[in-house]
């Protein structure tokens, strides 16, 4: 790979798969403790349910990866998750066409990432500033757009999206190994994705190399908004209805998949794979304590302390390999 | 973003006391002339804005803002944030509340809100100063822990039932001027005391703008740091106080999302989010275009999370003409 991009270091993946394996240790040891806990969680169904809510939890995540491998940050992808998939119901009500609000939904999304990018390299406004204001311009938008409306009754081959199965299989669950795919080969295997990580690595180094910094940056917020778009649909067809509010909830949760995902607040360390584990981890987590009859109103606190510790001991690591 | 170094010579090293004095003077304008244009706006399409009643309920209404936003300040001079503020004032607020229904005592109450206000900050402070993890994603994380706390403790209920003693912070009047205004001037002179006149002031700078001189010089910046934070939560904990008066009750999700107001008053007053350069004047100014634009808005019939919507395209649009400004 390194012929593709002259004089950018390569880029250590025995580390990342090392780290990769790690978790999933963590995966296989509280898949046991929650089998040996509770008799309800090696059901077939529930075991359907965790993948299910964390293919949606992963396809959103994932784009905030590659923002995240940047240095960079996305506090708005809750809330273009509700406007995406409040304009893609509406115009799907409207018209009657799923391929059309779909679309919509999807462009939607991406044009909220795109303007993300721009805030970040044309304005020069700090990635979690620019996104956070972000996140309540489309908030707003969303408001001003359902008037406290909600639409639900969806075609059923569009339902099928999200609560369709295949050979016994979420479709939800093929998307999330289809995107897992098409992330990390994008990711690791062609120049742009190269380029990513030397933006986040080392953004001087990365200039003289002449990677064009703020197109790849708009490129990575793009994606991500694309991605919540995507993740947007999904939500719909899962919930067969939209509302100004749903979706607000999933911010903290796809930032904490990325980070027990091993991807380092600091840029240039991370995978695409890493947060499909990290948002299994998260996943499993909220569906034990929903399987103990814990308060569910403690998820956010849950997600909130699970953020600071994957934080924590991924520097705790860092220093040791460095050192 | 990760951040360019630029040509030419290093900034940080200029940051300190004449950077602070050129940016008063240039940046009183930009938060002025929105403030003022926005009254103007809003004098003309809407009858009862000028109405004195209405502009003390500007003033009354700003108040739980401006004691957020004050700390938020010192925290943004530090390079840092506090996301976490708006979740850690409905904790305060709720605690108040349980605590004077359980005991009856608005003492302990208030003991209580400060208490869990200065833990969180003091955590917050903790984590960034001793942990070294960024501010943003501590708060963050901070932000759902006194979240999912304040559900927890409510059951996601309101409590009710708030006696005199504790309404009195938001309705009540001293020597003929409503409590709440008297709460701002007070919080406002304390906190201009304590950045322009104090050594602990001169260091909140020079967290921002030069750490390494602080550093060199031989004081311990962590402890101020932490002390930063901590002022915030305290501060944070106290607004729990007004907020309950005003609302007359503990409500779990009453202050979601606030924290963005504050920050959005402090970028409005011209406190930069890089190399300590700020004012704290600018961001009571801050505070009253947010007042005024959401009271504005309100008169007209719009929804408070338009409301919101439009605080966020204002400071998006002053960011960016501010870097419109400086070159790069």
């Amino acid at each position: 790979m390194s012929e593709l991009v002259a004089g950018l270091p390569k880029h250590d993946w025995s580390g990342e798969f090392k780290a990769i394996g790690y978790r999933l240790l963590a995966v296989a040891a509280m898949c046991i403790a929650l089998a040996l806990v509770s008799d309800a969680f090696l059901t077939w169904n529930n075991v359907l349910n965790v993948l299910r809510q964390a293919a949606l939890l992963f396809l959103l995540a994932s784009g905030l990866t590659l923002v995240i491998l940047t240095a960079g940050l996305d506090l708005s992808v809750g809330a273009n998750v509700a406007l995406s998939a409040c304009l893609a119901g509406t115009v799907m009500k409207a018209t009657g066409s799923p391929a059309l609000g779909a679309a919509l939904g999807l462009a939607c999304g991406t044009l909220i990432g795109a303007v993300n990018g721009l805030l970040v390299t044309k304005a020069r406004i700090p990635p979690f500033i620019a996104t956070y204001g972000m996140l309540w311009v489309v908030h707003g938008v969303t408001y001003w757009y359902m008037a406290g409306s909600t639409v639900h009754g969806f075609p059923a081959n569009f339902r099928a999206l999200g609560s369709g199965y295949w050979l016994g299989i979420p479709i939800p669950v093929y998307l999330m190994f289809l995107f897992l795919a098409i992330g990390v080969l994008f990711a690791q295997r062609t120049t742009w994705g190269q380029e990513i990580y030397a933006v986040g690595a080392n953004p001087v180094a990365a200039r003289l190399s002449g990677v064009p910094i703020h197109r790849r940056l708009v490129l990575v917020y793009a994606l991500s908004g694309a991605m919540a778009g995507l993740a947007s649909l999904i939500f719909l067809a899962r919930l067969n209805a939209a509302e100004g509010d749903i979706g607000e909830s999933l911010t903290l949760p796809a930032i904490a998949a990325v980070l027990i995902g091993g991807t380092s607040l600091f840029g240039g360390i991370g995978t695409v794979g890493g947060t499909l584990v990290g948002a299994l981890i998260l996943t499993l987590v909220l569906n034990g304590m929903n399987l103990l009859a814990l308060n569910p109103n403690s998820q956010p606190l849950v997600t909130g302390v699970i953020v600071i510790l994957a934080v924590y001991l991924d520097m705790l690591t860092r220093k040791r390999t460095r050192s | 973003m990760p951040e360019i170094p630029r040509a030419g010579p290093l900034a940080p090293a200029a940051a300190s006391q004449p950077a602070r004095a050129s940016v008063r003077w240039s940046r009183i304008p930009g938060v002025a002339y929105t403030l003022a244009a926005l009254c103007v706006v809003f004098a003309l399409t809407s009858k009862g804005f000028l109405n004195p009643t209405n502009l003390a309920n500007i003033g009354m209404q700003s108040t739980i803002l401006l004691l957020l936003a004050l700390p938020m300040t010192l925290i943004i001079l530090t390079e840092g944030i506090d996301l976490s503020m708006g979740a850690v004032l409905t904790v305060a607020s709720v605690v108040l509340a349980a605590t004077v229904v359980k005991t009856g005592s608005p003492v302990l109450a208030l003991g209580a809100a400060l208490a869990i206000g200065a833990a969180f900050g003091f955590a917050n402070g903790a984590l960034t100063a001793w942990v070294a993890i960024p501010p943003f994603v501590v708060t963050l994380g901070t932000m759902g822990i006194a979240q999912g706390l304040a559900l927890i403790l409510t059951d996601a209920q309101s409590i009710v039932g708030m006696p005199e003693s504790v309404t009195w912070w938001y309705g009540g009047f001293l020597a003929g001027i409503p409590v709440p205004l008297l709460v701002a001037v007070a919080a406002y002179l304390a906190m201009h005391a304590l950045l322009y006149h104090t050594r602990f002031g001169t260091y909140v700078f020079a967290l921002g703008g030069n750490p390494d001189a602080l550093r060199l010089a031989g004081v311990r910046g962590d402890f101020y740091l932490v002390g930063v934070y901590a002022l915030g939560g305290l501060m944070t904990g106290f607004a729990g106080l007004l907020l309950t008066a005003r609302m007359s009750a503990g409500h779990p999700t009453a202050a979601i999302g606030l924290e963005f107001e504050a920050i959005a008053a402090v970028a409005l007053g011209g406190t930069s989010f890089e190399k300590g350069n700020g004012w704290l004047f600018g961001t009571v100014l801050g505070v009253l275009t947010v007042g005024v634009l959401r009271n504005g808005l309100n008169l007209l019939g719009i929804p408070s999370a338009v409301q919101v919507a439009a605080i966020g395209v204002l400071v998006i649009g002053a960011l960016w003409v501010d870097s419109l400004r400086t070159p790069g």
